[in-house]
């Protein structure tokens, strides 16, 4: 077992908020997002984000740093859209490597310096998967339903290059998240558990779906129980849910997981409802009321924030969450199994 | 001993899968249902579906099922002629895209892995993938096992392994126990996620080792419940009852029983038609007792004892009693129930009441007749009856209008007005008019003018008779491939001639491609291409009522114009080998190691007057109700919910005639085949020896082979690639036949008309088919256990002899194998079959009486049937010179089949 899988059937382990909200109080220009290295590239740059880990690195870890002062257990690389795919946009998938492994190495120096500061609560790094922008089982056309823009194989293959970046650059969990679309995750899981194979990787792996709207179901049109059933074939550090939502409106679908799965769950919801001008404004204390329901019924064992969350936000959480006990998980279902199997073995 | 005692007793591992929506399969859990309608190998409609792309109602046919109850909907793309990968991600895509579909998990269904991944690439739920076995060993199972919990699937294994399918207790349990070792133990598989199908097979055959096999499948079941912990047990419920097909309520019975049991023993997911099944508590006591006797084997004569008690059961069926309170009612309401319902038993005395009342005996026609076919017309177009109804219906309606005629001949005052004159015939050569006649008798119902010129129709004859009659529309029709091209000289004609009246093609080789692409160019008027006798009446009134008949032919052209262009360039992408590169991709057995059997009977044989009640029970009854235009699979489609009734009258009125052909000996079956010593020369030939006269005597069969590029690894099959050639030194053998049992039809049809009758008159034509087709599946099983007798094992049922599971084949000239028609005059001079029995050639070599079925037999275990597609030039130029006839002759023959 792994030293996070060991901490979480301990206590609730905290994630970061986000990076995207942090990021924009910098108001990077256009110059600043190319930095010398690619003051020349044909496209605009500005926006990418993830780019920032080679133009901006500084920027990058100041954030990672930030979170983990303010209390996180674990913190996201800036790596969300960090696949070809998503890549494409700003022609840069020859960069894909070098981005993922950078994002990794700079998060993982920040976490070995503040674990040094105080070895008796470690910090980890999550490497960040997104959904990349395009979708597996929808077509974008409303004319052809049966019209894809990508496929099982593309994601594969993009997903397997960013994971091995990112392990390579010395995440300690791999995170697939704001799943949109399932069979996009299944693509991402597929690569990672083949990856794990063939690099004799025990890596810890999260699942963090995306319920959309109020009608409770995935953009690909899962409730949360089928959408835990269709991802819950690989073993799991946890599995829940991120973004679209607050707080309050994720707590039926979190209630939906926790009581179907042995795996650990994770919650880091937006700061409330985007407001008219699509801005998030609920506050740190508002949102930590909120979560508290989830403590009182014991749902969670990760928690964080998404969306408009900020250091202060991941401070409050922090804060009420120390005080209550991680839900119950099961782990090592399969050595049960395997005695379970040898039994019939003998008896027969 | 039970490994369920102290650690499992508690631990519940449910089975769960996933559509939109989550399905749980717990202990607790009820039966359950898996759809199979999606499934081209069950189910002939999706089948047909499918491979005319109608993607569309393919859709329809999950959403119903859904909707009926299905749990889990099965998809199967396995079909020869079908490019299975490309339907199944088609399909899949377009079910994920339908809500209240995709809401269920999806079980992916093949016998190819490859189809397996592609369907489970596109799926974002957790599937059933159906299925895998330990049947090519150790190796494959892990990889495929491994592979399918790494996409997140559950799994359905089959009792099959290395030696072969799982047929009694020891095996199912012995292969299930090492499958599950392997799975959970190697593979690492979640042992929740593992489905056996223990291999359900009939009883009651009659057969000693089949005795057991519910039983065993039972016990089976409840050890490898009791020993595998976690995993679930399915299987396909309806096989278990194939030898008592035809007999419903010993099915439903027997279904029901079986399940009882299984589900007892912890069978907890199946396929189950639910509308073949009992109420088990609602069995008759002694049905039950004889059920269960065969289910359990609890008696050595439980097969017999229920064989005899099953006609006692049929017999026992609820008697119709006829309700003849609708004679209380006024006389239109009497008529048109009369006409609704068919029932001429009334007609003529309500007529004659009519016509008293009525001024002129025109107005009886016009009135109390027409307001009742307008009825049928209406209740017909909604979709509230079926076509055998309204052929029944018009059986009615000519036996009345018969009964007028004198009176209005007599009445010489007025003319009847009809909707329009409508000139019907079957093209030169062809002598098929099944649909043909439909169509009439159903325009005929619509108050239009039948002029019905036959079979055989010279073009010369069907020109003038237009022009003479004046006629408002020409209907053509032909079934066979060289009616395709006659169709377009008919065209050619009417625009030479300066025909402006609209042009009906139909007929099942007819295509809309065809019409759009070959003969609506022709004609610059309308050309309409109706396939199924329902639309008939809809396009006629279109073409021909003046506020619709511009716009309609325009839309008609227009969407003509449309296809055309896609087709040409949908043609294009299509690419070809040379023949000669065909050749280097011929299909390679080896002929060293293939079994070649000596036929125990070579040269030729002749049957007089067979026995037609042998035929009964190899009829495939499908087609009957196709050509009927109730689609559906026998014995399903007696119990469909929408036409399920009309079905099953039809059939029952089927039997009566079928009665009586057998009992007065209406129809002469008679049969010639021959097995000869057979080599394939020159790739694409066989040549064979047989004896005439006692000289030894060379035939040649020109064979034709695939152009179309393949797939790597996808060889361009032609027959002769079935046949050992004759440089590898090694004497193979193949075969040849004809058998008809058309004499007599065309005699019975027209005594039928001349009572106006159309509906016994066609049904004669289809039911002489359907026996022509059973005499040929007959004859093969004979040739293959007997004559040839390289199958002499062989023990299948007739689900499996439609599904063609046999060893071998027996393809058709004239069929997808080998389009060209020209060989049949091969076979004729080799067999010499209108010199034995009496079958004809026309000139466009259909048979006559079309009542009869002509080919070849191929033993290999490996020959298999398949679609010649298109072929190019070389091919042509090449054909025509090994055949020593004209290119031009070769290109008239082939024109159906050359590509663009």
């Amino acid at each position: 077992m792994s030293r996070i899988e060991e901490i979480l059937s301990k206590k609730i382990l905290i994630l970061d908020g986000a990076m995207g909200t942090m990021l924009q109080e910098y108001q990077f220009s256009e110059e600043d997002f190319r930095g010398k290295r690619f003051a020349d590239w044909p496209v605009s740059l500005k926006g990418n984000n993830d780019l920032l880990s080679l133009t901006q690195p500084e920027a990058i870890a100041t954030i990672h740093r930030k979170y983990f002062y303010a209390g996180a257990d674990i913190v996201e690389t800036n790596t969300f859209s960090g696949t070809t795919i998503a890549m494409a946009d700003y022609k840069m998938e020859e960069l894909v490597y070098e981005l993922n492994y950078e994002s990794a190495r700079i998060a993982k120096k920040v976490a070995e310096e503040v674990t040094a500061e105080d070895p008796e609560k470690p910090r980890f790094v999550a490497g960040a998967m997104g959904p990349t922008n395009k979708t597996a089982s929808m077509s974008p056309d409303v004319n052809d339903p049966g019209y894809r823009a990508i496929s099982f194989e593309e994601l594969r293959l993009a997903y397997k290059l960013q994971a091995k970046a990112l392990i390579e650059g010395g995440v300690d969990v791999l995170l697939v998240e704001t799943v949109f679309d399932t069979l996009n995750a299944k693509a991402a899981l597929f690569a990672i558990d083949e990856l794990k194979e063939e690099l004799n990787s025990e890596i810890p792996v999260m699942v963090s779906g995306t319920i959309t709207d109020a009608s409770g179901r995935t953009l690909s049109g899962q409730t949360a129980e089928a959408f835990l059933i269709s991802v819950s074939h690989i073993p799991l550090l946890s599995i829940g849910f991120n973004c679209a939502l607050g707080a309050k409106q994720l707590t039926p679908h979190l209630e939906a997981v926790a009581r179907n799965t042995e795996f650990g769950v994770s919650a880091y919801p937006n700061a409330g409802l985007p407001n008219a001008f699509g801005e998030y404004d609920q506050d740190a204390q508002e949102m930590s009321n909120q979560i508290l329901e989830y403590l009182e019924k014991g749902l969670v064992n990760i928690l964080g924030g998404c969306c408009g969350t900020t250091p202060e936000h991941i401070k409050a959480i922090a804060e009420i969450a120390k005080d209550y006990k991680p839900r119950e998980i099961k782990l090592q279902r399969h050595a049960e199994l395997v005695s379970a199997s040898q039994n019939t073995e003998n008896q027969s | 001993m039970s490994i369920t005692t102290t650690n499992n007793k508690k631990e519940i591992r449910p089975l769960k899968l996933s559509g939109l929506e989550p399905l749980v399969i717990t202990p607790e859990s009820n039966f359950i249902n898996v759809g199979e309608r999606t499934n081209v190998a069950g189910s002939r409609k999706f089948l047909r579906l499918i491979k005319e792309e109608k993607f569309d109602e393919a859709l329809e046919v999950a959403r119903e099922q859904v909707e009926n109850g299905a749990q889990i909907i099965d998809v199967n793309m396995d079909d020869g002629l079908i490019d299975g990968k490309e339907a199944m991600v088609k399909f899949l895509n377009l079910v994920v895209a339908e809500p209240d579909i995709a809401r269920v998990p999806i079980m992916i269904d093949s016998s190819k892995w490859e189809i397996i991944e592609a369907g489970l690439q596109v799926v974002q739920g957790k599937c059933v993938v159906n299925s895998i076995s330990l049947k090519e060993g150790e190796e494959e199972f892990i990889e495929n096992a491994k592979k399918i919990k790494r996409y997140g699937a559950a799994v359905i294994v089959m009792a099959f392994d290395e030696v072969g399918q799982a047929d009694n207790y020891e095996r199912r349990i012995e292969i299930a126990k090492r499958s599950y070792d392997i799975l959970v133990n190697k593979v690492k598989f979640p042992p929740q996620d593992i489905i056996f199908d223990l291999n359900i097979f009939p009883v009651g055959t009659g057969m000693d080792e089949h005795k057991r096999n519910a039983i065993d499948f039972i016990e089976g079941t409840r050890w490898v419940k009791e020993n595998l912990p976690f995993c679930s047990v399915s299987g396909g419920v309806s096989n278990v009852s194939f030898s008592f097909r035809g007999n419903n309520p010993v099915r439903e019975a027997m279904h029901s029983v079986f399940l009882y049991h299984a589900i007892k023993a912890g069978m907890n997911i199946g396929i189950v038609n639910p509308s073949l099944l009992e109420v088990y508590d609602e069995i008759p006591k002694d049905l039950l007792e004889h059920v269960e006797d065969v289910i359990l084997d609890r008696r050595d004569d439980a097969t017999e004892r229920l064989l005899d008690f099953a006609e006692n059961v049929v017999g026992r069926k609820k008697e119709n009693k006829v309700d003849l309170s609708w004679r209380e009612n006024p006389l239109q309401e009497r008529i048109t129930h009369a006409l609704v319902k068919g029932i001429d038993a009334y007609i003529l005395e309500d007529i004659e009441q009519a016509r008293q009342q009525a001024e002129k005996p025109l107005e009886v026609i016009e009135g109390p007749l027409m307001i009742g076919m307008n009825v049928v017309g209406d209740l017909f177009g909604s979709g509230k009856m079926f076509l055998p109804q309204v052929v029944k219906s018009a059986r009615v309606m000519k036996k009345a209008v018969a009964y007028l005629l004198p009176y209005i001949e007599a009445d010489k005052s007025n003319k009847r007005q009809s909707a329009g004159k409508v000139l019907m015939a079957t093209v030169k050569g062809d002598v098929h008019d099944i649909g043909k006649n439909i169509v009439s008798v159903v325009l005929g119902c619509n108050n239009y003018e039948i002029i019905d010129l036959g079979v055989m129709v010279p073009p010369e004859k069907i020109i003038e008779t237009a022009k003479k009659e004046q006629v408002d529309v020409i209907g053509l029709s032909g079934l066979i491939t060289p009616s395709l091209d006659e169709m377009v000289f008919l065209a050619k004609e009417m625009e030479r001639q300066e025909f402006s009246v609209p042009l009906l093609i139909g007929g099942a080789t007819t295509s809309k491609a065809h019409t759009a692409v070959k003969i609506d160019p022709q004609y610059k008027h309308a050309v309409a291409h109706v396939n199924d006798a329902s639309r008939a009446v809809t396009v006629v009134g279109d073409l021909l009522k003046e506020a619709t008949r511009e716009k309609y032919k325009n839309d008609l052209k227009l969407q003509y114009d449309k296809f055309r262009k896609n087709f040409s360039k949908r043609s294009k992408v299509k690419s070809f080998l040379s023949i000669d590169e065909a050749r280097e991709n011929k299909f390679q057995i080896d002929w060293k190691n293939t079994p070649i059997q000596k036929p125990n009977e070579l040269g030729i044989q002749q049957i007089d007057d067979f026995d037609l009640a042998k035929l009964l029970d190899y009829i495939d009854w499908s087609p009957f109700f196709r050509s009927w235009d109730l689609h559906g699979r026998y014995p399903n489609i007696l119990k469909d919910e929408k036409v399920g009734e009309q079905a099953q009258s039809l059939f029952n009125d089927a039997q009566a005639l079928l009665k009586r052909i057998l009992d007065e000996r209406l129809l002469k079956a008679k049969a010639v085949f021959g097995l000869f010593e057979a080599n394939s020369i020159n790739d694409d030939d066989i040549e064979i020896q047989y004896s005439e006269n006692s000289n030894e005597k060379k035939g040649v069969f020109r064979m034709l082979r695939q152009q179309l590029k393949k797939h790597a690894d996808q060889p361009n099959f032609a027959l002769a690639d079935f046949v050992a050639p004759k440089d590898s030194g090694i004497q193979d053998y193949m075969g040849c036949f004809c058998v008809t049992t058309g004499f007599g039809t065309q005699e019975l049809a027209e005594k039928f008309e001349k009572d106006h009758d159309d509906y016994n008159s066609i049904m004669i034509k289809a039911l002489a088919d359907r026996l022509a087709e059973a005499f040929a599946e007959y004859l093969h099983e004979r040739i293959r256990k007997e004559h040839w007798g390289y199958a002499s094992e062989e023990n299948l049922s007739n689900e499996d002899l439609i599904k063609e599971e046999y060893k071998g084949i027996r393809p058709a000239p004239g069929y997808p194998a080998c389009p060209d028609h020209l060989e049949k005059i091969t076979i004729w001079e080799v067999l010499k079959v209108k010199e034995r029995i009496g079958v004809e050639l026309t000139e466009s070599l259909a048979m006559w009486p079309a009542a009869s079925v002509s080919g070849y037999y191929f033993a290999n275990p490996q020959a298999r049937y398949f679609g010649l597609g298109k072929i190019k030039e070389d091919q042509v130029k090449d054909f025509a010179e090994r055949k020593g006839i004209e290119y031009k002759k070769a290109e008239k023959w082939l024109n159906p089949n050359i590509a663009d």
